[in-house]
């Protein structure tokens, strides 16, 4: 029997007292980190841009003489740049938020969709998409390539996640072992696929998957950003709507149930905007890993873990994250570009040991 | 009077075990029953039932005069609350997020006094911005019944009395809390509410219960007021071992178990 002294709590130290930031605040600074590394962005690179000169290229300041510098600034700004900038964006907000939503899932802060083998089956689905489906109808896929290849990416992914859930879930408990272990099988197999397309696919097909699975956002052009942009509309709004769902599911199954949560639909939901982020993200700019993990945590540290709050906070700095490293990657081996994939996973990796040492204890591994 | 909740032969076999056999309970707003047994008596596959997480293999659990089925996962959240055995949080929530987390159906304002209310009452308030997974299992414990307690103030608030389900309630709580538990759920009880908790403490169980409910091998063999539940006699055929039935100086039984009797007694 525990012997209880009235003092034990005023003994703790009050540093564990845990103080939220407000939202506005949050949301503010957010915002404000945004648009300083937008135009950071879009200031560098190949062609320079030099800040003051970026007002008037925008056409925010018209007064100022029309010349070739000024034409040649908007053509790399307008074609270039904030296609790209706004691409990495919309990707770092997809891949940070379909993370932080399937940690809610799976109640564990160590799922990733690029770690868990997810956006490995969208990569193998929309290789496939370029291998099988261009032998058979040649330039008619070629023209449909910018909607096809989020399509099925977002199909690969789903059928992952599912396989996923099947395997890690049961009865209302996800065993985070088996989730990790199955996660990687799923990957390898994932990858095995993939090479076996690469092998079989001809000179140009293999110029199409290799190109794209790379890793970069070289290739990002208006309609590529556009196609993609309203799924992180779609996904943010959702994420409001079935925040407070996730929020009770940390607490179990059952218990969300007892709560008043429908939680086969919140799952499914889940699923879909898990499977449908990935997806999209992986159709842009092939697989970057570790952006899922690294955001999450480092929000739940500063804002805590309360899922609407979280969600939409993810995708803000999840862009910003994803818009810093397109930068440095294009920037730090100029005039060549590093596949951004090599970035995030060399700041991520050692980020996911950290947290996984971190979580030892409480994770039961 | 009308129950609050009641079975009908409600029966649940899983994988061809018989866990619940054939049972009829009835439970009325303002009752406060203990369900007691060994291990493995079906207790907690009755909890469940009860609370809507399982389906009868066969009978009906009638909730207010309607089938437990009928109801929606959010109507039903407003007409009973359930407090799980073992709940683990991984992500750290706070003590204050996690008792609010009861009031998920009503807004900011209506929820307020009802949370304030349960950090007192379960006198959580000093932990209410420490971070749960870093409390002990008790102090835990007694979040998540501030959570429950929040969750039947809010249902009780639009449809009057409801259900309280309690597994195992005192399982990680000191004598103190054990007791301050139990007289909560009691005070609900007084209020209307029907409480239904899983007790392993006999003594506990009749102190605090004004009907005890004994389960053995899925089925009910005793039901009634304590005074006349429990006996020495019950004890050995349901849990199998010796007990010295003593009686306080109210009439109620207090129990001994013979092996840890004490000397000169």
């Amino acid at each position: 029997m525990t012997v209880v002294d009235g003092r034990e709590n005023a003994k703790r130290p009050r540093r564990s007292i845990t103080v939220r930031p407000s939202p506005a605040l949050i949301f503010g600074c957010l915002l404000l980190t945004l648009t300083g590394a937008a135009i950071i962005a879009v200031t560098l690179g190949a062609a320079g841009i030099p800040i003051a000169r970026v007002p008037a290229a925008l056409g925010i300041l018209v007064s100022e003489p029309a010349d070739t510098l000024l034409a040649r600034d908007q053509l790399v700004l307008w074609s270039i740049r904030i296609p790209r900038v706004l691409a990495a964006a919309v990707v770092g907000g997809l891949l940070a938020t379909s993370g932080a939503i399937m940690q809610g899932l799976f109640r564990n802060p160590l799922a990733d969709p690029a770690l868990v083998g997810v956006s490995s089956g969208g990569a193998f689905a929309a290789a496939s998409a370029i291998v099988l489906i261009d032998s058979s109808y040649g330039d008619a896929f070629r023209f449909m390539q910018n909607a096809l290849l989020p399509l099925a990416a977002f199909l690969g992914s789903l059928a992952t996640t599912l396989i996923l859930y099947g395997i890690a879930s049961r009865a209302g408990r996800t065993s985070i072992a088996i989730f990790l272990l199955a996660g990687l099988a799923i990957a390898a197999i994932a990858n095995a696929g993939l090479g076996l397309l690469v092998f079989i696919a001809d000179d140009r097909q293999l110029r199409d998957i290799t190109f794209w699975m790379l890793g970069s956002l070289s290739g990002a052009t208006w309609s590529k950003a556009v196609t993609i942009a309203p799924v992180l509309a779609v996904g943010v709004i959702a994420c409001v709507w079935i925040g407070r769902g996730l929020d009770v599911l940390i607490l179990g199954e059952s218990e969300a149930f007892h709560s008043g949560i429908n939680v086969e639909r919140l799952k499914r939901v889940s699923i879909v905007l898990i499977s449908a982020m990935t997806g999209v993200a992986v159709s842009i700019c092939g697989v970057v890993g570790f952006i899922g993990i690294v955001v999450p945590h480092l929000l739940r540290l500063m804002i805590g873990p309360g899922h609407r709050i979280l969600l939409p906070a993810s995708a803000l700095l999840g862009a910003v994250l994803v818009v810093g490293a397109d930068t440095l990657a294009r920037t730090i081996v100029a005039p060549a570009e590093m596949p951004i994939g090599i970035l995030t996973a060399a700041i991520g990796a050692p980020f996911f040991l950290a947290i996984l040492l971190r979580q030892r204890g409480l994770a039961g591994l | 009077m009308t129950p609050i909740i009641e079975t009908r032969s409600v029966t649940m076999q899983i994988n061809g075990a018989t866990l619940v056999d054939d049972i009829d309970i009835s439970v009325g707003s303002g009752e406060m029953i203990a369900i007691v047994g060994p291990n493995g008596a079906g207790k907690s596959t009755l909890l469940r039932l009860l609370s809507g997480d399982l389906r009868p293999t066969r009978g009906c659990i009638r909730l207010k005069q309607c089938s437990l089925q009928s109801y929606s996962a959010a109507q039903l959240a407003t007409h009973r609350a359930t407090l799980s055995q073992h709940v683990s949080v991984t992500f750290p929530f706070t003590v204050e997020e996690i008792v609010r987390m009861g009031a998920s159906h009503m807004n900011d304002a209506a929820a307020h006094p009802r949370i304030e209310a349960a950090l007192d009452e379960v006198a959580v308030r000093p932990l209410r911005h420490r971070q749960l997974p870093t409390l002990s299992g008790g102090e835990q414990q007694r979040a998540h019944f501030a959570r429950v307690l929040v969750q039947l103030a809010c249902g009780e608030a639009l449809h009057g009395p409801g259900l309280l389900l309690l597994d195992e309630p005192t399982s990680s709580l000191d004598l103190r809390h054990q007791i301050e538990l139990v007289e909560i759920a009691g005070r609900r009880a007084r209020n209307g509410t029907a409480v239904i908790a899983i007790l392993h403490d006999l003594n506990l169980a009749v102190r605090f219960a004004t009907r005890i409910i004994v389960i053995h091998r899925g089925s009910v063999v005793a039901d009634g007021v304590p005074e006349q539940i429990i006996t020495d006699e019950m004890i050995r055929k349901v849990f199998e071992v010796d007990v010295a039935v003593q009686y306080h100086g109210d009439g109620s039984p207090v129990l001994l178990p013979q092996a840890m009797k004490p000397i000169g007694l």
